[in-house]
């Protein structure tokens, strides 16, 4: 069946957010960034060039990076999506956000979210990455202030930190 | 803050709602599917279309039949995306330039998004056209959108927007062709055919049309290749691509040969006498260079994207030798770590 919404008129859309379901009002041209934004509050992800050029809204769709800049929210009814907000566990962050903490990967921060969610969706999937490999996939997430050295470190030293845990 | 516009919005399940809704909401609805184009240039209202039709939940657009006719030929669908394409292991073994193009085009995040159709219907682009309202305002807009002049070209009558495509030089040189569905009926057009050398009537495709799948021809003694020119390795439109196939006999004569070149014109297109130059020769040194000075004439970079036109041009032949002695077998990798600063 075709879902049809009209234009100027808000829609109502049930968004699973880090695991939690929640009913949210919006105008459907709404971009998956600015509901999270603007309607949840959940600012951990960073409004950048909003054109798909900078990486800073990447969230995890079904386990797998996107540009939330670039998804239309209405789209999303019935995916997982995965914010920043959802990394730590309690008060206790995760070893990603540790590490970027420990070795200096974050400077102005405004990049760090993208990049940590664009590293987590990595480490899923490849618990072991070579240096290569963490390059490749965070190729889209610009930083301007680290250099990316400290960026490469950090999610090598997250993915030791998670392995450890799995033993 | 750039904001969409209103829009009414579709997510139909099947092919022929598709079509019938397209049919319907006539031209000024759009087909949306990864949205990685469209969405940007609706935000910079390039384009406002009444309605978007959204080919997200569309059964059978992702699907990959490989070889199941028996005949060696390959379908892909035109919903993939352009990650689907890359980590496809047929498509790498078999049409080795359609994935170079492929794992080319843009980011990571942006090829999990963007499909295979969306990027063969890719919008032309010019420096002049890319640019938010109230940039393009300030110059009186440009022929392409809202205004009169090609500030490009101020003499030209037709739009020079460049067409910046990945994939489609590469499938042109395969000698793929496109499944166009409408409500009215299906047909089927070569790759080369989808386009027309203007960069505001770029497609031949009728508005009413919905690109379901691309048919790849049987790979057997084929080898193909793909060279990109850009200004950062991550992330960058093309500003020259060029594309090779060639069969050859077991002795290493070749018996067909197609060579195709993106960005340097509204279209992506075959050059056609290239090809017929190499049959029937080894690909030695001499008949690369022959084919890469024929191929390089043809190429007419326009001012209106990244880095210098007269440079542009003048390496088209280094890039023509680069596929052609990939597909010769030569070990091309340090090469190619040059140019696309990452392994292919």
């Amino acid at each position: 069946m075709n879902a049809v919404v009209e234009a100027r008129r808000n829609v109502r859309v049930t968004l699973r957010v880090n695991g939690e379901q929640t009913e949210v009002l919006f105008a459907p041209y709404k971009t998956l960034l600015e509901v999270l934004r603007e309607e949840m509050n959940l600012t951990g992800t960073k409004h950048g060039c909003e054109l798909g050029e900078c990486g800073a809204c990447a969230v995890l769709l079904d386990g797998v990076p996107v540009l939330s800049c670039l998804v239309l929210a209405i789209e999303c009814e019935g995916r997982s999506i995965e914010t920043v907000e959802g990394l730590a566990r309690g008060s206790e962050l995760h070893p990603l956000q540790a590490a970027f903490a420990d070795l200096g990967g974050t400077q102005c921060g405004y990049c760090t979210p993208g990049i940590l969610m664009t590293a987590k969706a990595l480490l899923d999937k490849e618990p072991d990455p070579g240096r290569e490999r963490i390059r490749e996939a965070i190729s889209g997430n610009l930083c301007r202030c680290t250099g990316y050295l400290q960026i490469y470190e950090s999610i090598e030293e997250g993915a030791r930190r998670m392995r450890e845990e799995a033993k | 803050m750039m904001r969409l516009p209103w829009f009414r919005h579709h997510a139909p399940d099947t092919l022929a709602e598709a079509a019938r809704i397209l049919a319907g909401e006539g031209p000024n609805a759009m087909l949306i599917a990864g949205g990685t184009d469209l969405l940007p240039n609706m935000k910079r209202r390039h384009q406002s279309p009444s309605a978007l039709i959204s080919l997200a939940r569309v059964e059978g657009l992702k699907n990959i039949s490989n070889g199941s006719g028996g005949n060696g030929e390959m379908r892909l669908g035109a919903g993939l995306t352009l990650s689907d394409v890359v980590h496809c292991a047929a498509v790498r073994e078999k049409y080795a330039g359609l994935y170079q193009a492929a794992a080319q085009v843009a980011t990571t995040h942006l090829r999990n998004m963007g499909t295979l159709g969306g990027n063969l219907c890719l919008d032309t682009r010019c420096n002049y056209y890319n640019q938010n309202y109230e940039w393009r305002k300030a110059i009186d807009f440009c022929m392409k959108k809202d205004g009169d002049i090609c500030w490009v070209a101020t003499a030209s009558k037709r739009c020079v927007a460049v067409s910046s495509t990945d994939t489609a030089p590469a499938l042109i040189a395969l000698g793929a062709k496109v499944r166009l569905f409408s409500a009215t009926g299906e047909r089927e057009v070569t790759v080369a055919d989808l386009y027309n050398n203007d960069g505001m009537d770029y497609l031949t495709r009728r508005p009413d049309e919905i690109l379901t799948s691309v048919l790849l021809p049987a790979a057997s003694g084929w080898n193909s290749s793909y060279w990109k020119l850009r200004r950062r390795g991550a992330f960058d439109f093309p500003v020259l691509g060029v594309a090779a196939a060639v069969k050859t006999a077991s002795d290493g004569t070749v018996e067909e040969a197609r060579i195709a070149l993106g960005a340097v014109a509204s279209r992506p297109f075959l050059v056609e006498k290239a090809g017929g130059l190499l049959v029937g020769k080894a690909l030695t040194d001499d008949a690369i260079a022959e084919a890469g000075a024929l191929v390089a004439s043809r190429a007419k970079p326009m001012d209106n994207a990244d880095l210098d036109i007269y440079w542009r041009k003048g390496v088209v032949s280094s890039f023509v030798g680069y596929a052609l002695r990939e597909i010769r077998g030569d070990d091309m990798r340090v090469t190619r770590l040059r140019i696309a600063r990452h392994a292919l």
